[in-house]
């Protein structure tokens, strides 16, 4: 058995089978697994904010859809991922709270989503499956070595995507 | 107040905050105390920055199952203000305001109790911004409160959201209240930072 490494909000990480890799409750925030099913090797990312070209203090890599991705991707393949084999499977990105006024987290979810989905887009990795959106938060639980994608949410059965 | 930032507020800034923490939430616990007709305590504030990993500690871990209660604000301040309970202790709150109308048994809730936490919210954070108001001078008109029971993480990424799109710490004003039952329940103030110089220049400290 090995260990479940834990990934914090604004944070990633890669991950080396027979580890896995986790975040606990996802509210708004995305996560994000890429992984090489060939070699196993992959990693998780938690980000916070989709762009980090609309915001002036930007220098916090993880935080952000875009340099989150593709710093997690860089690690992946340092670590010895293949670039053109990669895959991810994306959760989270609920709205917490039906109103919020504040101009900055207006479907602050939906385009966290949106923009972790144009990212693995133009970085050419597939999607295999999501769980994202609705009103609720997650945790979730990655496997490297078999894809599995485990999420958990308050008074809902676990499920594998 | 723009030149303002989180990373170098001085002490005597969180002193000021602490104060203002203490006696909204001075005010707020005394609402309660009133609505479910018993005795409660509160601790002194206390003002935290903090880095987004420690958020979820914060308060018995990222999975811990809370009942959060949202405000937003507006007026001469912006930002919102959160008033946050773990499951249990919303369950005995509702029981103390409403006896006999939920389950105590049962950790789920029923809309009849849903909307009883949505207005218990709804009237302690009223007393807390209240007293913010008159002590600042400042006019602040709380919102519609809304509600979500789940996990702490996952609520907490709202306010996380909010201070991360300026920078990489949250500032927190926390006060935890105590009753008989040891009831533990946090208000998290969050002005925008452009709102904190208001706060603090209405009272005379930045200028």
């Amino acid at each position: 058995m090995g260990e479940v490494i834990k990934v914090g909000m604004a944070d990633l990480n890669i991950c080396i089978p027979p580890n896995k890799i986790t975040t606990l409750g996802l509210g708004s925030c995305v996560g994000i697994a890429i992984r090489d099913p060939q070699s196993g090797i992959g990693g998780l990312a938690h980000i916070m904010l989709p762009d980090s070209q609309a915001i002036r203090n930007n220098s916090n890599i993880p935080k952000f859809a875009d340099t989150g991705i593709e710093d997690l991707v860089k690690k992946i393949v340092a670590r010895g991922g293949n670039r053109s084999r990669l895959v991810s499977k994306i959760a989270g990105g609920a709205q917490m709270f039906g109103m919020q006024t504040n101009t900055d987290l207006v479907r602050i979810g939906e385009r966290n989503v949106e923009a972790s989905k144009k990212k693995l887009k133009e970085m050419r990795i597939p999607i295999l499956a999501e769980d994202c959106g609705l009103n609720y938060g997650r945790t979730v639980i990655f496997d490297p070595a078999t894809g599995d994608f485990v999420i958990r949410a308050v008074g809902k059965s676990e499920k594998t995507i | 107040m723009s030149n303002l930032s989180l990373e170098k507020m001085s002490n005597e800034y969180y002193d000021v905050l602490k104060e203002l923490g203490n006696i909204g939430a001075g005010n707020a616990t005394t609402a309660l105390a009133q609505m479910i007709g018993s005795k409660v305590d509160m601790t002194v504030p206390q003002v935290k920055l903090l880095e987004f990993y420690e958020l979820g500690g914060l308060m018995g871990g990222e999975e811990q199952i809370m009942a959060g209660i949202s405000l937003s604000v507006e007026g001469d301040i912006t930002g919102s203000i959160m008033f946050l309970l773990k499951q249990e202790a919303a369950k005995h709150l509702i029981n103390q305001l409403m006896p006999g109308m939920g389950d105590p048994e049962s950790l789920d809730f029923s809309e009849m109790e849903l909307s009883a936490l949505r207005e218990l919210g709804n009237i302690i954070a009223g007393a807390y911004l209240n007293s913010l108001a008159s002590l600042t001078n400042l006019l602040i008109y709380p919102s519609v409160p809304d509600l979500a029971i789940d996990m702490a993480g996952a609520i907490l990424s709202i306010p996380a959201i909010q201070f991360g799109t300026i920078g990489d710490h949250i500032l927190l004003i926390q006060t935890q209240f105590i009753d008989d039952e040891c009831i533990e329940g946090y208000f998290i103030l969050l002005p925008d930072l452009d709102s904190y110089g208001k706060i603090l220049g209405s009272l005379g400290i930045v200028t």
